[in-house]
């Protein structure tokens, strides 16, 4: 996309302002690999779907004017050229494929947290976690926070991603990576769990002391 | 009575589908005597804020 191809019939809208403005689409671009990446193994498939969602959005620039309503917007085409993404790789890499990974992940992670009695062990006590929107203004929390994604065993981190990020149901998840429903809600729940005290250790905690 | 293990997984699911009125009344009631559990509840909704809000994270330098 060249500036030249850029200015010709829109040049009155402020929205085109916002594919003139190269740090900002600069940044964006960054952000959008990052989060397709985290879906997307492949990179080159990572970098198609970004360079797609922003031409898409190029073409439909007109409707947007403000450049925050314009990243939610680019991300939710983004999102959508995801779960495509995810449906044709469905065949190689179904959740039900993929290991659950070593370490404290599932059984393991359960017994670690909780005494037989079925009660929190003592130290793994869930902790009040302070102005969690603080955290949210703050780069370094993200890092941490895609520390602790990246963290996670392959299968959690991809059906978590699909419950969060790209907010797919249960039952198109559940077709999408042949799991079944119950399966599912486990494996969301120890993801959770993991994500839930790696953040407490190296985010919540970590801050107080 | 519940215990925490079966409660935590209830405040995940209730993130992915209705629980039954017999769960809600126990979890209720677990969550009604248990802080850590009550907090396990709203760090699962915290989680959940936090990945919507992801893709919104701004830069320091970007107001
Ligand atoms: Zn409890």
């Amino acid at each position: 996309m060249s500036n030249a191809n850029l200015s010709v019939e829109m040049d009155s809208s402020a929205a085109v302002n916002v594919f003139q403005d190269a740090v900002f689409i600069e940044e964006l671009r960054t952000q959008m690999l990052k989060f397709a990446k985290l879906q997307v193994r492949d990179n080159q498939l990572a970098e198609a779907a970004v360079q797609e969602a922003m031409f898409s959005a190029y073409q439909n620039i007109d409707r947007f004017a403000r450049q925050a309503a314009f990243k939610t917007w680019v991300f939710s085409i983004l999102k959508n050229k995801i779960i495509d993404l995810l449906r044709k790789e469905k065949r190689h890499t179904a959740a039900s494929q993929l290991e659950e990974g070593p370490n404290l992940s599932g059984e393991a992670l359960i017994e670690h947290l909780f005494e037989e009695n079925g009660h929190w062990q003592k130290d793994e006590r869930p902790k009040k976690w302070d102005q969690p929107e603080h955290g949210v203004e703050n780069e370094h929390f993200w890092r941490i926070f895609d520390a602790c994604l990246d963290a996670l065993p392959a299968k959690y981190g991809r059906l978590f991603m699909m419950r969060e990020f790209l907010e797919m149901d249960t039952p198109e998840i559940c077709h999408n990576e042949d799991v079944s429903v119950s399966s599912l809600n486990v494996t969301l729940y120890r993801a959770r769990l993991r994500l839930r005290e790696c953040l407490e250790d190296h985010w919540f905690q970590k801050e107080k002391s | 009575m519940i215990k925490c293990k079966q409660a935590t997984q209830m405040l995940s699911e209730k993130l992915d589908r209705t629980l039954s009125a017999k769960e809600k009344i126990n979890l209720a009631m677990h969550t009604a005597i248990c802080t850590p559990c009550r907090q396990f509840g709203k760090q699962m909704e915290t989680i959940r804020e936090l990945s919507k809000s992801y893709t919104k994270a701004k830069k320091p330098d970007e107001k």
